[in-house]
């Protein structure tokens, strides 16, 4: 009865392929863009780890004087999780993209190839996390990756000084992945001028050329909304609806991955319900990104300016308020007004410009450390945005015929690329 | 054994009460007027999502919190012991024996829900894990194709349409409903009728220690079971995400009448 089953999941599984997986040569079996995306790598094609790991977690306190508000007393530092070998090895900082903490699942499926080929690895989580803002970022707003890196480069150097007398390291190595992969490239930049770690190689997954233009694509997915991104409290609450009563009719026993995969595999949301639901779902991750950084910023963009909040107070609204900001409405209203305060005379455009990877293609072309991997259907690029990475990096442009954005990142030839290219 | 856990829980309630209290001493006078912010809830034109019935919101971020404490200075210590002086192979063979021992609830609960398939494979994984999985110890009945059905009484209820009331953050346990938590003591007072039934300690000297060392373990297990850890998320909004998360699966998984039909 399980073998049936199981060629019940694999006929699923290979239907919507047939015929195209066998000519390229690639076996990541989902074709569409945003179905990649959000299904990710199904189980059985994601390579088995050890079970044992040496594994600490750190909580850094970047900045012990730093008095934190008592709605966030849980914070009690930056969380990294550090994997070690006993002999000695070379060592790999992970960045994660947008919202991700030290331990998303696809973060750690990494950490455990890179472990298992033989590295020392340090997962951080990204900047745009409330736990990142609160503990480790010296303004606590996020988004310029300038800055972002001085502060990601601090906690490499706070993380580096906590374990230095444990493990030995021959090489520093960088990785990171969506924002995660811009932030890698800015970072490894500044690295060339404090020299505290020399990488030895960085490689970029899935990066946006210029992060405006990319969000501008997945804010442009949340307009397949009806209404538009201001309607999304009724999306969200037909499309729960639709998953309701597809369990309901279904024979499903629990909310587990067989009951996902179904609703990927019967298409139980058309084409634009899942542009919507990948912009909304993005729109959840920034909203507490907006929320954490006015609080501790004190600037009454989505808080009243003053109130103290405390751990028990409801902040429902402030939820619901933020995730219908749109990133334009960050960048015009809070984002950009805050750096033109620091820096007079800054214009939109050249914040814009400073974004992009474009604006340090000196640099990236110069170094041979860098690799990029990423995919012909990853809908943050446009075809030009795709050709200016071939172009930029030649050879070292590892670009998969499909995986959408960041789908095929735990599928096995994927892995295998990343530690080869490490060592 | 009730004397402990009436105890135990006169302990919990006034450390729980403790902190709630110290929460609000916390909160120091704020001397700076406040001002109105740029965006505000008035201004959102939509449908409320994601969010679920919670009128007493205050009790439970406090209860959220406390749990949040309680697993950080004292159950996550003991369980990380656990499995630190435990083989992974003795560990693995305790949750199926628990596990085992739980379809016993699973059963009542969908023969209270008449649901024959589901009670007929229940009872064949129970009669199979007891016997070929040596009283539970290994699960040979999942391999033959006979899935777990975790039901309890909150979903017996559901399943009969009883709403699920306000929602509830227990202390200890966590996440709940008025109507789960009315759930969970029924379960709780079957297994334990059963159990006095049985008395597998009775003719021991002093067998109330076993007795307690079974419940012990068991929460154990079960807190070595579930990954969740409160807080871990570092997204500010974890508290709506978890409420609305074991709300709808709650919901669905019972079976409640859809708003269509």
């Amino acid at each position: 009865m399980t073998h049936l089953r199981l060629l019940f999941i694999v006929c699923l599984v290979l239907l919507p392929v047939s015929g195209l997986a066998a000519d390229d040569g690639y076996g990541y079996p989902i074709t569409g863009s945003y179905e990649a995306s959000i299904i990710g790598t199904p189980a059985n094609l994601i390579p088995e780890f050890p079970a044992k790991m040496n594994v600490r977690q750190l909580v850094l306190d970047v900045f012990p004087d730093r008095k934190k508000p008592p709605i966030f007393f849980y914070d009690k530092g930056l969380r990294c999780i550090f994997a070690y070998q006993k002999q000695k090895a070379p060592l790999i900082f992970l960045i994660g993209g947008a919202g991700a903490n030290e331990q998303t699942p696809r973060l750690l499926t990494m950490a455990k190839a890179f472990y298992q080929a033989g590295f020392h690895v340090i997962t951080l989580p990204s900047p745009t996390l409330a736990n990142f803002i609160i503990s480790a970022s010296q303004n606590s707003v996020p988004g310029d990756l300038t800055e972002d890196a001085v502060d990601l480069y601090r906690v490499m150097e706070t993380a580096w000084k906590r374990v230095k007398g444990d493990v030995e390291v021959t090489s520093f190595n960088l990785c990171g992945y969506s924002l995660g992969a811009s932030e890698s490239a800015f970072v490894a930049k500044l690295d060339e001028e404090r020299l505290v770690f020399n990488f030895r190689k960085v490689l970029m997954i899935n990066p946006p050329v210029s992060l405006y233009n990319s969000v501008t694509r997945i804010e442009d997915m949340l307009k397949q909304i009806p209404g538009g991104p201001k309607k999304q409290g009724y999306f969200f609450n037909r499309m729960l609806t639709k998953s309701s009563q597809f369990y309901r009719y279904g024979n499903f026993i629990a909310i587990n991955e067989d009951f996902l995969y179904s609703i990927y595999a019967e298409k139980l949301f058309s084409t634009s319900e899942t542009a919507g639901l990948i912009g909304l779902s993005y729109r959840i991750g920034m909203a507490g990104m907006i929320f954490s950084s006015d609080v501790m910023t004190n600037s009454g963009y989505v808080v009243p300016k003053n109130r103290v909040l405390t751990p028990t107070d409801s902040i429902f609204d402030y939820f619901l308020v933020s995730t219908h900001l749109s990133f334009f409405d960050y960048f015009n209203e809070y984002f950009f007004p805050h750096f033109q305060k620091q820096r007079p005379g800054l214009t939109k455009q050249a914040l814009i410009d400073s974004l992009s990877l474009k604006s340090i293609e000196g640099y990236l072309t110069s170094s041979a450390k860098f690799g990029v991997m990423t995919n012909e259907n990853d809908f943050i690029l446009t075809k030009a945005e795709l050709g200016y990475l071939r172009q930029l990096f030649g050879e070292r442009a590892k670009i998969y015929p499909r995986g959408g954005h960041l789908g095929n990142l735990e599928y096995k030839d994927n892995l295998a690329y990343m530690t080869a290219f490490f060592k | 054994m009730t004397v402990i856990r009436y105890q135990i829980c006169r302990a919990i309630t006034s450390l729980v009460l403790a902190l709630s209290l110290a929460g609000c001493a916390a909160t120091g006078a704020n001397t700076r007027a406040e001002v109105p912010p740029m965006h505000s809830i008035d201004a959102v034109k939509d449908q409320r999502f994601a969010e679920v019935g919670d009128p007493w919101e205050g009790f439970n971020r406090s209860m959220y919190r406390f749990n949040f404490y309680f697993d950080k200075y004292l159950f996550l210590p003991v369980v990380t012991g656990y499995e630190f002086i435990t083989p992974t192979f003795l560990q693995k063979r305790i949750s199926s024996f628990y596990n085992n021992i739980g379809e016993v609830k699973s059963l009542t609960n969908s023969l209270f829900q008449l649901k024959g398939v589901e009670s007929a494979t229940t009872l064949g994984r129970f009669v199979t894990n007891s016997t070929l999985g040596l009283g539970g110890l290994f699960d040979p009945a999942t391999s033959f194709g006979l899935e777990r059905h975790d039901e309890d009484f909150g979903k017996t209820l559901g399943y009969w349409g009883v709403d699920s009331g306000p929602y509830l953050v227990l202390p200890i346990f966590g996440p709940s409903s008025v109507r789960d938590a009315g759930g969970l003591a029924v379960d709780t007072g079957i297994t334990y009728g059963i159990y006095t039934a049985i008395d597998p300690f009775g003719n021991v000297n002093d067998g109330f220690i076993y007795d307690y060392g079974i419940v012990a373990l068991d929460e154990i297990d079960a807190r070595h079971q579930q990954s969740f850890r409160y807080y871990e998320s570092g997204y500010p909004f974890e508290y709506y995400m978890v409420r609305f998360f074991y709300h709808e699966k709650r919901e669905i998984e019972a079976g409640k009448p859809l708003a269509t039909e």
